[in-house]
């Protein structure tokens, strides 16, 4: 097992970042115009990185799977972004917010790439307020903040429910202008199929064209992914439709790690799942749980009852409502991290208390607030919310409380990269929620729009130079070179295999299969003996599909079936890896909770002897992965025992 | 609920359309949408047939991709939302409903339900912007924002650039995405250094990509899904001729 060098630059820790950009290599500008940067992916990793190197003069191709680059997965974040401004001057400061980010990740993530998050946590919010995203204001001007979980706090920005759309409509304004000005080149409705390696080092990608299914070519000095999480190998799951692993899962193939990849994020509130034809969950932001008491029936007679339509949440009075995060986490009350509040939801239902038609859902409750603030401030803060809960739902959140469970949300986990970003394979790098850096085992709300924007805007620019300076006399190549084709025809080979299966059964029905195995047994609460059941169901499952999925119309074409076919083929294999992750740490920490492994109060018990690593997994051949460490040390953080009461 | 549902399918941007029909059974009212053609594609599959092409990725009502035509509305019968977030409750067993994709010429057909809107991002490549360098920002709290400016500038960012307005116009004209930009960033202070240039731009090329004139009849207004508003399209006339005055 070898150790992983993740490159941390020396010295104490509020001084690395500077350190290390006072001493980075960097290109000087005739040699920028040189150099070509591939970039996969144009959410708030992806658009804000290519904008900043084509400012900076580098030849930068940007991709996505979608029609315009606006409509990047980001686009759906709704709660926040959080940065250390202090301005309702509450005590936060650089230090609180690393503090509170490595805590939530329940001490499971890199302290030195979490302390320098926190540090240009507010650039990103001057950034962004220069290039006029508007976030909500005090009647005086200035900006306005909230509180989001896991913190004493309020230092969350936001735009209404819609702060993700309002930060990529500002980064998607910074490439447009770039666009225009023809430093980045756009390549939508184009899907990443292959990196393409010559003498060990990133130097392309095969892509696919997606209206006419062409295979493409490009060649790249170095090739940055930030392609997102793979929350949808839970097929429900919060994610839009088309996010997925496969660009990840071609290069972990390929020799870049894989990073704990069984830290997935289970979002505490969700609207419930309420038939089989569903195809997507929808979050209902974190945000909510300012003003949200989240409640069940004290008796399970109430509890029954609702779930027969006997009574409404109105019904019950106020002493037979638990109330039952407040009860057991005072300190945070409703704005436990949601790892917590997902257990807690969990456990309550799992005990015969939940309510709604399926019985998996609590109340999220707004009566308080609405009598203390009236009806139009709650309206304010959250009506598209509300809008969104109604048309889904068909019920009226202002009059009787929201139903609400948890679902898959975030990953974690991610492709391994260091200190600069890349991953073990040189001139490879990786951003955003494709990467694993930042969150450890958890994820704190409103973290991931800062991560995306901090990589993308003020990491990435800088570090990979630090690389580029020494391929400055690589000429651009031709792409007629044999690692293309060669690459170039493994995609081939694959695409046919798939149409040619030619079988009985729909790719939807595989992917429902795979996220039944993954929510039941690789969901909120595993076990050794149900992780060793879903890597075999997983197996078996994924010889199934090889044999039986069938993929109508031509690989030549617009061919929806074929994209989702390749998508799914590549979960078919990271599930099984999630599960091998999961076994393999004997502990609980943070969204990773191993019944096992609890304290008597039901919490997670780490197991910081054996376990304080990150678990970077190498590909073998399939099914067969070999575990590679990086130790975690700790030279600020005193680490504890995570308490939110 | 069972349906019958009248389908534009088209094999690619060359050939010629035709609706084809279809027929539904057990359709829950709960169901969405969309959720309902995934059924009819999933029996498609099953008579190996080929599923119909439609766009589609977040699935909640905010990444814009979406854009069904149904029974003569952008994004159906309900109002304010979007396709995907519109549930069959809203229609009535044995309905039949006319799916098309968005019909202007601006936006050409790719396939069945799918068309092309790149035209709005070379509307946004002209100046949706403000141009600020990376790392060249001042101080947040430097630039106040009355919160009245701010909600109103809220209210335009809000647009998804689905493409309703232009689908729902006579004319297949553009003005209440333009607007809607040109209004989110001239009404904030860091907008207005660019404005005049932003307005002209943007005009020109929303006329260059060939979407048709605003004759006033507001069918954008009321088939937006995010509830733009047409005094947008007043702001930026004004703003237009200023521009072109001085
Ligand atoms: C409903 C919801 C609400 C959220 N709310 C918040 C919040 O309030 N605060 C917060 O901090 N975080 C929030 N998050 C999390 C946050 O939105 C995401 O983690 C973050 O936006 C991810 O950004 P990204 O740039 O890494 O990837 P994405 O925005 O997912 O972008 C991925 C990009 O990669 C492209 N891509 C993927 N694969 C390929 C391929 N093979 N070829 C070509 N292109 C490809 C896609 O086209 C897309 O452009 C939320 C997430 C969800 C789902
Ligand atoms: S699919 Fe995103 S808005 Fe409908």
């Amino acid at each position: 097992m070898a150790e992983l060098n993740a490159k941390i630059p020396s010295g104490p820790l509020a001084g690395k970042w500077t350190q290390y950009k006072d001493h980075q290599n960097l290109v000087n500008p005739t040699n920028k115009r040189k150099l070509d940067i591939i970039v996969i992916g144009t959410g708030l990793g992806g658009a804000s990185a290519a904008a900043s190197l084509g400012e900076m003069g580098f030849n930068v191709k940007i991709f996505c799977y979608q029609d315009s680059p606006r409509r990047a997965h980001s686009i759906a974040a709704q709660g926040g972004i959080n940065a250390a401004k202090n301005y309702p001057n509450d005590g936060d400061s650089i230090y609180r917010l690393f503090y509170d980010t490595i805590k939530g990740g329940d001490y499971r993530s890199r302290e030195s790439n979490v302390y320098r998050l926190a540090e240009v946590s507010n650039n990103i919010i001057d950034q962004c307020v220069a290039q006029g995203v508007p976030f909500a204001r005090e009647y005086g001007g200035s900006l306005e903040n909230r509180s989001f979980g896991g913190a004493l706090v309020s230092r969350t920005f936001f735009a209404r429910g819609q702060t993700g759309q309002q930060l990529l409509l500002g980064a998607y304004g910074a490439l447009s202008r770039q666009l225009k000005l023809g430093t980045v080149k756009l390549f939508n409705r184009h899907e990443m199929q292959d990196l393409v390696i010559i003498e060990g080092k990133a130097r392309g990608i095969i892509a696919r064209d997606l209206v006419n299914g062409k295979l493409e070519r490009h060649f790249g000095h170095a090739v940055v992914f930030a392609t997102g999480g793979y929350g949808n190998v839970f097929y429900l799951s919060t994610n839009a439709m088309g996010s997925n692993v496969s660009a990840c899962w071609q290069v972990f193939k390929k020799g870049a790690y894989f990073a704990n990849p069984c830290f997935t994020q289970i979002h505490p509130t969700c609207i419930p799942v309420h038939g089989d034809y569903q195809s997507k969950l929808t979050l209902m932001s974190e945000s909510l749980r300012n003003d949200g008491r989240i409640w069940v029936p004290k008796s399970k007679e109430d509890a029954e009852k609702h779930r027969k339509r006997l009574i409404k949440a109105k019904d019950i009075k106020e002493e037979d409502r638990d109330y039952y995060l407040e009860r057991r986490y005072p300190a945070y009350g409703n704005l436990v991290p949601r790892d917590v509040a997902s257990r807690a939801a969990k456990e309550r239902c799992d005990a015969g208390h939940g309510v709604g038609d399926t019985g998996l859902a609590v109340f999220l409750d707004f009566e308080e607030s609405i009598k203390r603030l009236g009806k139009h401030v709650i309206e304010e803060r959250y009506g598209n919310l509300f809008q969104m809960y109604e048309k889904i739902m068909d019920e009226n959140p202002y009059e009787n409380p929201m139903l609400i469970y948890p679902a898959a949300h975030y990953a974690m986990g991610g492709i391994w990269v260091d200190y600069e970003l890349m991953t073990t394979i040189p001139g490879l790098y990786a951003l955003g929620e494709a990467n694993f850096s930042d969150h450890g085992a958890n994820r704190l709300g409103a973290s991931a729009l800062m991560q995306g924007l901090a990589d993308g805007y003020f990491v990435l620019p800088y570090t990979i130079q630090n690389y580029l300076a020494g391929e400055i006399r690589i000429p651009r190549m031709a792409t007629d070179k044999p690692e293309f084709e060669e690459a170039e025809k493994r995609v081939k080979d694959r695409i046919r295999q798939l149409m040619e299966v030619k079988g009985n059964k729909s790719v939807d029905h595989f992917h429902k299969e795979l996220g039944k195995i993954m929510w039941e047994y690789v969901g909120m609460a595993r076990n050794e003996a149900g992780l060793k059941k879903a890597i075999e169901l997983i197996r078996a499952l994924r010889a199934e599909f090889w044999k039986d999925v069938r993929i109508p119309g031509s690989a030549d074409e617009l061919n929806p079936e074929l994209e989702k076919a390749g998508r799914v083929a590549d979960f078919l294999e990271m599930g099984e890896l999630l599960a091998f992750d999961a076994l393999n740490r004997n502990e609980s920490c943070g969204g990773h909770f191993r019944e096992e492994y609890q304290t008597n109060e039901g919490e997670c018990l780490r197991n910081d002897q054996d376990y304080m690593y990150v678990a970077a997994w190498e590909y073998l051949k399939e099914g067969e992965f070999q575990l590679h460490k990086e130790p975690l040390k700790y030279e600020e953080i005193e680490v504890k025992q995570r308490i939110y009461k | 609920m069972r349906l019958t549902l009248k389908i534009w399918k088209q094999k690619d941007s060359h050939s010629k359309g035709k609706f084809v029909n279809y027929s539904l059974d057990a359709i829950s009212p709960n169901c969405s949408f969309l959720e309902m053609l995934d059924i009819l594609n999933e029996q498609l599959i099953r008579q190996n047939e080929e599923p119909v092409a439609f766009d589609h990725d977040c699935r909640e009502g905010i990444c814009g991709t979406c854009s069904l035509y149904i029974n003569g509305r952008p994004h159906g019968p309900d109002d304010a939302v979007t396709t995907c977030q519109l549930h069959m409750r809203k229609f009535k067993d044995g309905d039949i409903i006319v799916i098309e994709p968005w019909r202007a010429k601006p936006f050409p057909v790719v396939k069945d339900l799918i068309v092309d809107r790149s035209a709005f991002d070379k509307i946004i490549q002209e100046g949706g912007y403000i141009s600020v360098l990376t790392g060249g920002a001042a101080e947040a709290n430097q630039i106040l924002v009355s919160k009245t400016n701010a909600e109103l500038s809220m209210d335009a960012a809000a647009c998804i650039g689905c493409g309703a307005c232009v689908a729902a116009c006579k004319n297949a004209s553009a003005m209440l995405f333009v607007s809607a930009k040109v209004s989110h960033l001239g009404l904030l202070p860091q907008g207005r250094i660019e404005a005049k240039d932003r307005v002209k731009k943007m005009v020109a090329m929303m006329d260059t990509m060939g979407f048709g004139n605003c004759t006033n009849t507001y069918a954008c207004e009321a088939e937006c899904p995010k509830l733009i508003s047409r005094s947008n399209i007043a702001r930026m006339n004004r703003e237009f001729i200023c521009a072109k005055v001085i």
